[in-house]
């Protein structure tokens, strides 16, 4: 299907983009750069290179300036300890998290368990992006949008799958030089 | 069927013919001296020299108003004081053939003061609740009246005392607490409830020894007291939630009573959204505070605090259980209850839940 491409929106260009050396992202470091008229974040999490849309499928904050966050867990009260092998960042506008792994987006706000979703979906999401969620500091005030099918509990991890996916790049290191991959869908 | 009394919340014949379990009804102890004979020498004593009338209730129940949990008029020949005896407050709650339970909660401030003083009036209590109560009639059940919060191993002992009689369901934890009631403090008295599988119970009010329903101290007016405590139940479903008191007991049942109900689902939904941002505070929270609320929690329909079926019905609705509202008509305190508004505001279905069936599961009353 071709539909018309809105005014000003770039055409997303496949390919491989080189667009740092190794050595500007240290361990601990992020960069945001334009790839292909894009925004693109990278960060380096323990010597590990993602590379997110610089753009949360929530309200369009700038999700790869936000913190980066360990999963927290306790099997009992108080027993609490640092799951460091899943991580999130987590967008600075309304918090919602995304795996760093996968871009799934968890912790989906608004609605309660059972209950028919009760915000619009966001059309202009759906065709960059796939699903998501978010820890909600933000009030449920109507802006959440859900199109995922239900809630999802995980129950090893104890995490609620949100309706959110952040868009994700491969990301590699060729002859010291930081390589973006863009496949054009 | 309800209605035969003079009392608002129940008096309109022919509203609800089913079975009714009441689950917040008053005991008013008449006077000190009827726990003489459930006190030692050395107590007795100890009141006599004095002059001890005992704890002042009527701080907490003004008797002369006609609302805001004011007593009602006893209709009793002998003018005695409503709720004060099992005969007439039986009839009175229920009628003479109606099918149910009441359950007694007996509000005598003595969770401050001296801590023996206190357990030897909570056991003194206990037994005459047992004596002259229990054993009267068998649509009786009762709340354990507790000591002093200052000592939980105590309240823990008196639990463990009289918990295993079966007529014993609930243990009354007054509102007004001193401490929240999720610090670990109070885990061994959850213990003791879970061991004597019996629910907590925690009600409107507190020791008058100097907890005021505000953290910014005494209000001027009854009126403020009145509406206050709402804020004293969130804080204490807060703390029972986020400290993990669910977790830690798995199998617990808690009841809040005389706590009204229309504020719940607003702020069960801050709390849900706020968990979600807040969560690796509290780990050991793993689903929505919302749906712990509905597992382990009921409140009582009283004070009904509304007057529109039509609003109530999206109150109710909001709560997302038939499960979680047990009927009670808060006897002999008057809040201007209107048992129509409630009947009229609920689903067809869920009436008999909320006049009966969700107390008889909760209280596991047969």
């Amino acid at each position: 299907m071709n539909s018309p491409q809105a005014p000003g929106e770039r055409k997303r260009l496949s390919g491989k983009y080189v667009v740092a050396r190794k050595q500007d992202l240290p361990d601990g470091g992020r960069l945001i750069v334009d790839v292909g008229g894009r925004a693109i974040g990278i960060v380096n999490v323990d010597g590990k290179l993602y590379a997110f849309l610089n753009r949360c499928p929530h309200r369009g904050g700038e999700l790869c300036k936000g913190d980066i966050i360990s999963l927290v867990i306790a099997d009992e009260p108080g027993a609490v300890r640092l799951d460091s092998t899943v991580k999130f960042i987590a967008c600075p506008w309304h918090g919602w998290e995304y795996d760093l792994e996968t871009g799934q987006s968890w912790y989906e706000p608004g609605n309660r368990p059972g209950e028919q979703r009760r915000y619009p979906s966001a059309r202009s999401f759906r065709a960059e992006i796939e699903g998501g969620g978010r820890i909600a500091q933000e009030l449920a005030s109507g802006e959440a949008i859900a199109q995922s099918s239900g809630e999802i509990i995980d129950a090893k991890k104890h995490r609620v799958k949100g309706p959110y996916k952040a868009e994700m790049f491969p990301v590699d290191i060729e002859d010291d030089y930081i390589v973006v991959t863009i496949n054009r869908s | 069927m309800i209605g035969s009394s003079s009392h608002p919340a129940t008096a309109r014949p022919g509203l609800w013919e089913g079975p009714v379990n009441d689950v917040d009804v008053h005991v008013t102890v008449p006077s000190v001296q009827a726990l003489y004979p459930h006190l030692d020498a050395a107590w007795i004593q100890h009141i006599e020299e004095r002059e001890w009338e005992g704890p002042a209730t009527a701080l907490l129940y003004p008797p002369a108003l006609t609302a805001g949990g004011g007593q009602t008029a006893s209709r009793s020949p002998d003018n005695a004081q409503p709720a004060s005896g099992a005969a007439t407050t039986v009839e009175d709650v229920l009628g003479q053939h109606q099918d149910g339970y009441v359950i007694l909660n007996c509000v005598y401030p003595i969770d401050g003061g001296p801590p023996d003083f206190s357990a030897a009036l909570a056991k003194a209590v206990n037994d005459w609740l047992l004596a002259e109560w229990l054993e009267a009639d068998d649509r009786v059940r009762a709340s354990i009246v507790v000591p002093t919060r200052d000592d939980p191993s105590a309240i823990a002992a008196e639990i463990d005392r009289v918990g295993g009689h079966p007529g014993f369901v609930q243990v009354l934890l007054p509102a007004r607490s001193g401490k929240l009631y999720g610090k670990r403090l109070y885990w061994p008295v959850f213990e003791a409830i879970v061991r004597n599988d019996l629910v907590a119970g925690i009600h409107w009010g507190g020791s008058n020894d100097g907890l005021p329903p505000t953290p910014q101290g005494w209000p001027a007016w009854y009126i403020e007291e009145y509406v206050a405590e709402v804020g004293v139940f969130e804080a204490q479903l807060a703390s029972l939630i986020a400290e993990g008191v669910l977790q830690k007991f798995a199998s617990l049942r808690v009841a809040l009573l005389e706590s009204g109900f229309t504020w719940l689902p607003v702020w069960m939904w801050d709390l849900d959204r706020n968990w979600k941002a807040l969560r690796r505070e509290v780990p050991w929270v793993r689903r929505p505070p919302f749906e712990l609320v509905r597992e382990h929690v009921r409140v009582s329909t009283a004070p009904l605090c509304a007057d529109s079926s039509t609003e109530l019905k999206y109150v109710i609705e909001w709560l997302g259980s038939s499960e979680i509202l047990m009927y009670a008509s808060d006897w002999p305190h008057l809040h201007g209850d209107d048992l129509a508004v409630l009947l009229g505001a609920l689903p067809l279905e869920a009436q008999a839940k909320v006049m009966h069936e969700n107390a008889r599961e909760w209280y596991r009353m047969s």
